[in-house]
C-alpha cells in the first residue's frame, strides 16, 4: 500500500546569495501512512513550519519531491493543491474571512477544488449541515450562521477553520502551531475538537507544536527538527511512554546545549 | 459686501440647476458602483479608472458618430472598460506589478488609446442625434419624469445584478480574496483568477459611466476621467458615513449599501452644485473634492487611535 505523504528528500533555502541567507530545509524525508497523526516539535527555526509550508505550497521547495496520496504535487500552485488539504493556521484571523458570515465562509470551505461558478454561493440543505456542525463544537455558535466571522473569538475562529479544514475530507490537514495564540483553557478545547475531528474523518494529520506534553499526548507519531532535518521520529507504544524529560534530552544531544529546555519553550 | 454677495445668489437657480444635478449624480453613480466594487469589496486602489471612464465615453461617441445605435454602442463602451480592467489585472497578477502602480502604468497608457481611438482630443455627437440613453436634453424637456424613472429602474437593476453576482459562488471567491487573499487560496481559489475578474467588472461599470455620461454630455474628451476615482471615492465614503449604519443588520444589507452608493454620488454633485451656486470658482473643485476624501478617510483611522492611546 502506497503512503498517504511521501517527502522526498526537500530543501530550501530563503535569500539565497544574500546575507540573510537561511537554509531552512535541509532534506527532509518523511512517510505516511493513511490515518498517521504526527506531531512536530523542535526548537526555533528547526524547519517545523517550513516543512508545512512546502506542503501547502506557499513557496517552492529547492529540491526534492513531494506526493500526496500518489499525486506529484511539487510543482501545482497553492490553490491547486489545496484540493488536497486542510490548513489551521498560527493567527486565528488567518483562516477565516473576517468580513464573511461563518455559513458563508463554510460554504467557500466546501467548495474547495470544487468549480465555483454562477449558483448561489451557499444552497439552503447545506446551512442544516454546517448547524449541525457547529452543534457538535458546542461553542454556541450553531445559532449564530450569519454572523461575522470578524465578530468571534479566537478560540472559536480556530474551530470553525477546523471545520472547514476537514470539509471535503483532505488528503492531508495540515495544523501549523493552531492553538499557539490561544489560552491554555480554549487551546486544550480546540486540540480536543482537532481529535475529534481528525478521528471522525480518518484524516492523516500533521501538526505542528511547541507543547511538548501535547505532542506526546496527541497523535500516533512524532517527530523532532533541528536545522531544517527530523532527527527524532517515534510512534506507536515507544511514542506513548515519552516523557517530557526524554525530549529535552534528545533536543540537547542534537543541539549540544544545555539550555534545550528554554530554547525549546522560546523555540 | 457681505449683503450684496446674499443678494447676489439666486435660490431659484439653485434650484433649476437640481435635475441636471441628480442626473449626473446618478451616472457617475455608475462608476462609484465599479470603485467600490476594486476599492471595497477587492480592497485594491485601482486608479485605472480614471483612463477606462474617457476610453468608455471614445468608444461610445466614435461608434454614435459612425451610426451604430446609442444604446448598442454602451455594450461596447463596457467591453472596452473592461479590457482596460485585464489589462491592470495582467499587469499586477501576471507580471507581479503592485496594484495601485500596475493601474496607473494602464491608467497613462490609455491616455494615447483614448486619443488613438477619437483622433484628436475631443469628439462630439451630433445635436440631432436620435436615441440617446441620457442627455441633458431631456433633463429639461417634457418628459424629464419619465426620463428619470428609466435611470432609476436602470440602477435598480444593476444594483439587483452585483447584488446577486457577489452572493454566488464565484462572487463570493472574489469576496474572500478581498478580505483574506491566504485564506481564500487555502480554499482552493485562484487569488489571480478572481482579481482579474473583479478589475474587468469594476472597469466594465466605470466604462459604462464614461458611455453614458458621453451621450449625456453630447461629447467625448481625453480628460474627462481626470480626477474620476476621487469623485468615485467620494461618492462611496459619502455614502458609508451616512448610510453605513442604516445598512448594517438589515437582511440584504449589502444591496442597500449598493444603493447608497448612487445617494453617495448624486449627494457629491449636490455639494458641487452648490459650491458653483455660491459662486466660488469651480477651479477649486479638484482641491476640495480630494480633501474632502482624505478627511472622510482619515476619521476612522484618527478614531481608532485615539482608541488604541485612551485604551492604554
Amino acid at each position: 500500500m502506497g503512503y498517504m505523504l511521501e517527502i522526498k528528500n526537500i530543501s530550501k533555502t530563503f535569500n539565497k546569495g544574500t546575507i540573510n541567507e537561511k537554509r531552512a530545509l535541509n532534506g527532509v524525508d518523511l512517510n505516511l501512512a493513511s490515518g498517521d497523526f504526527v506531531t512536530i516539535i523542535g526548537g526555533n527555526g528547526a524547519g517545523k513550519s517550513t516543512t508545512l509550508n512546502a506542503i501547502a505550497g506557499a513557496w517552492y521547495v529547492d529540491e526534492g519531491q513531494i506526493i500526496v496520496d500518489g499525486t506529484d504535487i511539487t510543482r501545482l500552485s497553492e490553490h491547486k493543491r489545496a484540493v488536497y488539504l486542510g490548513r489551521v493556521f498560527q493567527d486565528p484571523m488567518t483562516g477565516t474571512a473576517a468580513t464573511m458570515s461563518i455559513e458563508e465562509n463554510m460554504a467557500i470551505a466546501s467548495r474547495r477544488g470544487a468549480h465555483r461558478g454562477l449558483r448561489w454561493g451557499i444552497a439552503k440543505k447545506e446551512r442544516e449541515e454546517y448547524r449541525r456542525q457547529l452543534g457538535e463544537l458546542n461553542l454556541g455558535l450553531e445559532d449564530r450562521l450569519s454572523s461575522k466571522v470578524g465578530l468571534l473569538s479566537g478560540g472559536q475562529r480556530q474551530a470553525i477553520t477546523l471545520l472547514m479544514a476537514a470539509a471535503r475530507k483532505p488528503k492531508l490537514l495540515l495544523l501549523d502551531e493552531h492553538t499557539a495564540a490561544l489560552d491554555p483553557k480554549t487551546a486544550s478545547k480546540v486540540l480536543e475538537i482537532s481529535d475529534k475531528i481528525i478521528v471522525e474523518h480518518g484524516l492523516t494529520a500533521m501538526m505542528v507544536t511547541h507543547n511538548m506534553k501535547d505532542a506526546i499526548a496527541h497523535g500516533n507519531r512524532l517527530i523532532m527538527m533541528h536545522e531544517g532535518r527530523i532527527i527524532y521520529d517515534v510512534s506507536g507504544e515507544e511514542k506513548k511512554k515519552l516523557h517530557v524529560s526524554d525530549l529535552l534530552a534528545k533536543f540537547e544531544e542534537a543541539s549540544g546545549d544545555e539550555f534545550a529546555n528554554d530554547r525549546m519553550m522560546l523555540g | 459686501m457681505i449683503a450684496d454677495y446674499f443678494m447676489s445668489l439666486d435660490p431659484l437657480a439653485l434650484l433649476r440647476a437640481m435635475p441636471g444635478t441628480a442626473a449626473q449624480g446618478i451616472i457617475w453613480g455608475f462608476m462609484a458602483l465599479g470603485v467600490y466594487i476594486t476599492f471595497r469589496i477587492l480592497d485594491f486602489a485601482d486608479l485605472t479608472v480614471d483612463g477606462s471612464l474617457a476610453t468608455g465615453a471614445a468608444v461610445a461617441v466614435m461608434l454614435i458618430q459612425g451610426g451604430m445605435s446609442p444604446a448598442l454602442a454602451l455594450v461596447f463602451s463596457v467591453l472596452a472598460g473592461m479590457a482596460a480592467g485585464l489589462v491592470t489585472g495582467i499587469f499586477h497578477t501576471l507580471l507581479g506589478i503592485p496594484g495601485i502602480l500596475a493601474s496607473i502604468l494602464t491608467q497613462v497608457s490609455l491616455y494615447s488609446v483614448n486619443l488613438g481611438i477619437m483622433g484628436k482630443s475631443n469628439q462630439g455627437i451630433s445635436l440631432t442625434q436620435q436615441g440617446l440613453v441620457a442627455s441633458s436634453r431631456y433633463v429639461t424637456g417634457g418628459d424629464s419624469a419619465f426620463f428619470f424613472l428609466k435611470l432609476i429602474l436602470f440602477c435598480l437593476i444593476l444594483v439587483g445584478i452585483v447584488y446577486w453576482f457577489f452572493g454566488t459562488e464565484t462572487g463570493a471567491a472574489i469576496r474572500a480574496t478581498g478580505c483574506n487573499p491566504q485564506m481564500a487560496r487555502a480554499q482552493g481559489i485562484n487569488t489571480n483568477y478572481t482579481k482579474v475578474l473583479a478589475l474587468m467588472i469594476s472597469n466594465g461599470l466605470v466604462g459604462l459611466c464614461g458611455g453614458v455620461l458621453a451621450q449625456y454630455q453630447g461629447a467625448a474628451d481625453v480628460n474627462m476621467g481626470r480626477g474620476a476615482i476621487v469623485i468615485g471615492l467620494a461618492a462611496v465614503i459619502i455614502s458609508e458615513v451616512i448610510f453605513g449604519k442604516l445598512c448594517a443588520g438589515k437582511r440584504i444589507a449589502f444591496a442597500y449599501t449598493l444603493a447608497a452608493v448612487f445617494i453617495g454620488a448624486i449627494l457629491y454633485y449636490v455639494a458641487y452644485a452648490l459650491v458653483l451656486w455660491l459662486k466660488m470658482p469651480s477651479d477649486y473643485m479638484k482641491l476640495f473634492s480630494a480633501l474632502v476624501v482624505a478627511v472622510f478617510l482619515a476619521v476612522p483611522y484618527l478614531k481608532g487611535r485615539r482608541a488604541v492611546r485612551k485604551g492604554a
